[in-house]
C-alpha cells in the first residue's frame, strides 16, 4: 500500500514538475510539489587505524567497506540525499584530544553524484582514533533541515576510543531534538563490548544494530538500511504535553511527539463533538536501560477530573515500546437540550499519559523518554442494540423453538376455529 | 394446495443448503502465488510494513531487531499469525517471542499458539504462533475485543546473549484467518475501522492534497465488509419458514381431513 502511494506521490511530483517546467521553464519548483521533503541519509565510516585489519573475507575491513560503499552508492534510490562522513580519517598521532575531533564530511548530504562520491571513498586510508560521539554530533548537524525522514548509518569497527563522552549518551540527545532521527550501527567483526556500545547507539534512537562478517552482508544491511530512508514515512509533528489538562495543548487528528520524564505524567488535550468518536493510542519507547517491569497509561478524562476511559498496558523484559490506546464515542446529542444554538458545542477531553518505567542504576534520566501519540477523531460508531447483528437468531435451539411455538399456535388456531365453528352450529 | 407444498418444500431444501454453506468455517487464507510478497519488515508501529493475509513475508534482520509487520483483519475473523525465525549456525539458546497489537496499539491477547518460545542453542529455526481472538464488528469502548482494522505484529528476540547481538537472521511471517460465520456476528459497527492516521488520510483526501505517506493504508482484498450480512438471516428466515410450516401442520391435526366429524357424509 505504501508502494501504491509511493507511487501516486510519484506520479503526483511528475506531473507537477512538467505543469511547473511549462510554466517556469527556469524550473524553479524543485522538491515542492508533493509537500515532501527527500529523505536524507549519512553514512559515518570508521577509518581508524584498526580498519587495516585483513580479517574480512581474506582482505582489509577497509577494502570491504570500500567495495560495500561503492556498491551502495550505485544502488542508492534517486530520491535519497546521501552524504559520508568519515571519523578518524586524517589525524594519525597520539594526541588523544586532537584524535578525539578527527571526523570530516567526506561528501555533503544531497542530491548524490555516484562518481564523485565513490572517488571520494576510494581517497580514504585507516588512519586514527574512533570518536564515535564527536562523528554523531557533527552528522546531525549534516541532516539539519527538511522535514523528510532522517537516517545516520555507522560503520565502525571498534567501540569508541574518546570517553567520557558516551556516544551512546550523544545519540540519546540527538534524537531527543526531536528532528526524527534514527540511528543504524553495524559492527565489523564485533567484540563483546563493542556490540553492546553499538547497539546501545541503535537503541536509543529507534535504529538497529548488525554484526557483520562478511563484504556481501555489509552490503546488503547497507541497502536494505538506504531503502528504508527511502520509503516514505509520515513524520510525527513534536508537541509538548503540559503537566495538568488546564495548561494542556490541544491536538487535533495527527501523529505527534513528545519526551516524557520518569515519574512526570504528560497532558493533552483533544476537541470531539457530540457523534464523534475519539481514537488515541500512545506508545512510550525504552531508548536506555530500564528495569525489567514497566507500564503505560492512557487515560481520557473529563476538564472537571472524571474518567471516562483508559487504555493500560504493562509488560516484562527486553522491548522497545510499550503501547497502549483508547477509544471513546461521543453519544450523539439529543435534539432537546440544545440551548446553544444550532452548533453543538465539542467537549475536551483531556488526555493524560503517565508511564512506569524506572532507569536502570548508573543510567542518566533526561531527556524523558519518547513518546508517540496518535490521535484520530472519526464520525461515531453505530450503536449497538442487541448482542447478536440486528437481534437475530441462529442455531438448532432457535428453529426448536420456532417449530414448537408455529406448532403449537397452529394446533390453538385450530381448535379455537372448530369450537367457534361449533358454537356457531349449535345457535 | 400442491404448489404451496412444493414452493415450502423449496424453500427448506434451499435453507438447508445455504446454512451448512454459510456457517461453514473454511479457512479463507489461500496462499496466492509469491509474485510481490514483501520482503523487509519495519522496525517500528510507524515504518511496520503492511502484508496481506494468505501471502507469506520475509525479512532479513540482525537478531536483536524489532520486527514489525501490519495486516487487515475484518468482522468474524479469527487471525492466525504463524514466524518462523531462521538462526545462524552458531549462537546461543535465546527467546524470541511475537505480540500483536490492535489499530489503537493493544496487546491483544493469543488464545493459544505458541507465542513464545525458546531456542535451544543448536536449532536452526524457530517457530511461533498466535491464534486471536475472533474480530467482532462492535464492542463497548470500555473493552478490549479486537475490532476490524489495521493489526500489527511485532517479532522479536527476548533475551540475547551479547555475543548474538546482530547476528544475521531471516523472519518469515504469514497471517491466515478462519471465517467465523455469523457465531460471532455481532450487532453495531465501527464508522470508520481501527486504523490508525483514518481521520488524516479522509481529512487529506477531503483536502485534496497528497501526503505521499500515511500511518496505515491497509484495507482487506475485497474492502471492508459492510456488516450488514450473516448466515443469522438464513437462519431466522428458515426458523420463520418452518414454525409456518408447523403451525399448518398443528392446524391441520385439528381439522382432521377437513370436515367436522360430526357431519354425515352423505349431507
Amino acid at each position: 500500500m505504501i508502494t501504491r502511494t509511493r507511487l501516486a506521490a510519484g506520479t503526483c511530483a511528475l506531473l507537477a514538475a512538467l505543469t511547473a517546467g511549462l510554466a517556469f521553464p527556469s524550473g524553479a519548483a524543485a522538491g515542492e510539489p508533493t509537500g515532501e521533503d527527500a529523505p536524507k541519509v549519512d553514512l559515518v565510516l570508521d577509518v581508524s587505524g584498526s580498519m587495516r585489519t585483513r580479517d574480512i573475507d581474506g582482505g582489509t575491513r577497509m577494502a570491504a567497506a570500500k567495495q560495500a560503499f561503492n556498491e551502495v552508492l550505485d544502488a542508492t534510490p534517486e530520491e535519497v540525499e546521501l552524504g559520508i562522513r568519515t571519523l578518524g580519517a586524517d589525524y594519525p598521532g597520539d594526541d588523544r584530544e586532537r584524535g578525539c575531533k578527527d571526523t570530516a564530511r567526506l561528501y555533503p548530504v544531497g542530491p548524490l553524484d555516484r562518481t564523485e562520491a565513490k572517488t571520494a571513498v576510494a581517497t580514504l586510508s585507516p588512519t586514527g582514533w574512533t570518536p564515535i560521539g564527536p562523528a554523531l554530533l557533527a552528522a546531525a548537524d549534516d541532516l539539519e533541515g527538511g522535514a523528510g525522514s532522517k537516517r545516520i548509518v555507522l560503520i565502525s569497527d571498534g567501540e569508541d576510543t574518546c570517553a567520557p563522552l558516551d556516544p551512546c549518551e550523544v545519540a540519546r540527545e540527538i534524537a531527543a531534538k526531536g528532528i526524527g532521527l534514527t540511528i543504524d550501527t553495524l559492527g565489523l567483526v564485533p567484540n563483546a563490548k563493542m556490540r553492546q556500545q553499538l547497539s546501545c547507539i541503535a537503541e536509543a534512537t529507534g535504529g538497529t544494530y548488525t554484526s557483520v562478517e562478511h563484504t556481501d552482508e555489509l552490503t546488503d544491511r547497507v541497502n536494505q538500511l538506504v531503502d528504508r530512508a527511502a520509503d516514505p514515512v509520515v513524520t510525527p509533528v513534536a508537541t509538548e504535553g503540559a503537566g495538568s489538562c488546564a495548561k494542556a495543548p490541544t491536538l487535533e487528528s495527527g501523529l505527534y511527539t513528545d519526551r516524557e520524564e520518569f515519574g512526570r505524567e504528560r497532558w493533552y488535550r483533544v476537541d470531539v463533538l457530540p457523534g464523534q468518536e475519539l481514537r488515541a493510542s500512545v506508545s512510550v519507547g525504552a531508548d536506555r536501560a530500564v528495569a525489567p517491569s514497566y507500564g503505560v497509561l492512557l487515560r481520557a478524562v473529563t476538564v472537571h477530573g472524571r474518567e471516562i476511559v483508559r487504555g493500560e498496558a504493562a509488560g516484562d523484559g527486553r522491548t522497545d515500546v510499550i503501547s497502549t490506546g483508547l477509544r471513546y464515542p461521543k453519544a450523539e446529542r439529543d435534539g432537546t437540550d440544545g440551548e446553544d444554538g444550532d452548533k453543538p458545542a465539542a467537549e475536551t477531553v483531556c488526555l493524560q499519559v503517565t508511564h512506569s518505567f524506572a532507569a536502570a542504576s548508573g543510567v542518566k534520566t533526561t531527556p524523558g523518554l519518547p513518546l508517540e501519540l496518535t490521535v484520530d477523531v472519526v464520525e461515531g460508531p453505530g450503536d449497538a442494540d442487541d448482542v447478536a447483528a440486528f437481534g437475530l437468531g441462529r442455531g438448532w435451539w432457535l428453529l426448536g423453538v420456532l417449530v414448537l411455538v408455529g406448532f403449537l399456535a397452529g394446533l390453538l388456531w385450530g381448535w379455537l376455529s372448530r369450537w367457534r365453528f361449533a358454537v356457531w352450529r349449535t345457535n | 394446495m400442491r404448489a404451496v407444498r412444493a414452493l415450502s418444500a423449496a424453500v427448506l431444501l434451499l435453507g438447508l443448503v445455504a446454512t451448512p454453506a454459510a456457517a461453514d468455517s473454511s479457512p479463507s487464507a489461500s496462499p496466492s502465488g509469491d509474485g510481490d510478497a514483501p520482503t523487509t519488515a519495519g522496525t517500528s508501529f510507524r515504518t511496520a510494513t503492511e502484508i496481506e493475509q494468505g501471502r507469506r513475508a520475509t525479512a532479513k534482520a540482525a537478531a536483536g531487531d524489532y520486527l514489525y509487520w501490519s495486516f487487515p483483519a475484518d468482522a468474524g475473523q479469527r487471525p492466525t499469525v504463524r514466524a518462523t525465525v531462521r538462526l545462524p549456525e552458531r549462537h546461543a539458546a535465546q527467546t524470541w517471542q511475537v505480540d500483536v497489537y490492535d489499530g489503537l496499539r493493544r496487546r491483544q491477547a493469543c488464545q493459544w499458539g505458541a507465542q513464545t518460545r525458546t531456542a535451544a542453542a543448536d536449532a536452526s529455526s524457530v517457530e511461533l504462533a498466535c491464534v486471536l481472538r475472533t474480530v467482532r464488528a462492535w464492542s463497548e469502548p470500555w473493552a478490549n475485543d479486537p475490532l476490524p482494522g489495521t493489526y500489527y505484529v511485532r517479532l522479536t528476540a527476548l533475551d540475547l546473549p551479547t555475543s548474538d547481538l546482530g547476528a544475521r537472521v531471516g523472519a518469515e511471517i504469514e497471517v491466515g484467518s478462519k471465517d467465523m460465520g455469523g457465531a460471532a456476528a455481532v450487532d453495531g459497527s465501527l464508522s470508520e475501522p481501527l486504523v490508525p492516521g483514518v481521520a488524516m488520510a479522509s481529512g487529506a483526501a477531503k483536502d485534496g492534497e497528497d501526503r505521499g505517506a500515511v500511518l496505515s493504508a491497509i484495507e482487506p482484498e475485497d474492502g471492508w465488509s459492510s456488516g450488514w450480512w450473516s448466515d443469522r438471516w438464513v437462519w431466522t428466515g428458515i426458523g420463520g419458514v418452518l414454525a409456518a410450516l408447523a403451525g399448518v401442520g398443528g392446524y391441520a391435526l385439528t381439522r382432521g381431513s377437513g370436515r367436522p366429524s360430526r357431519v354425515p357424509p352423505g349431507a
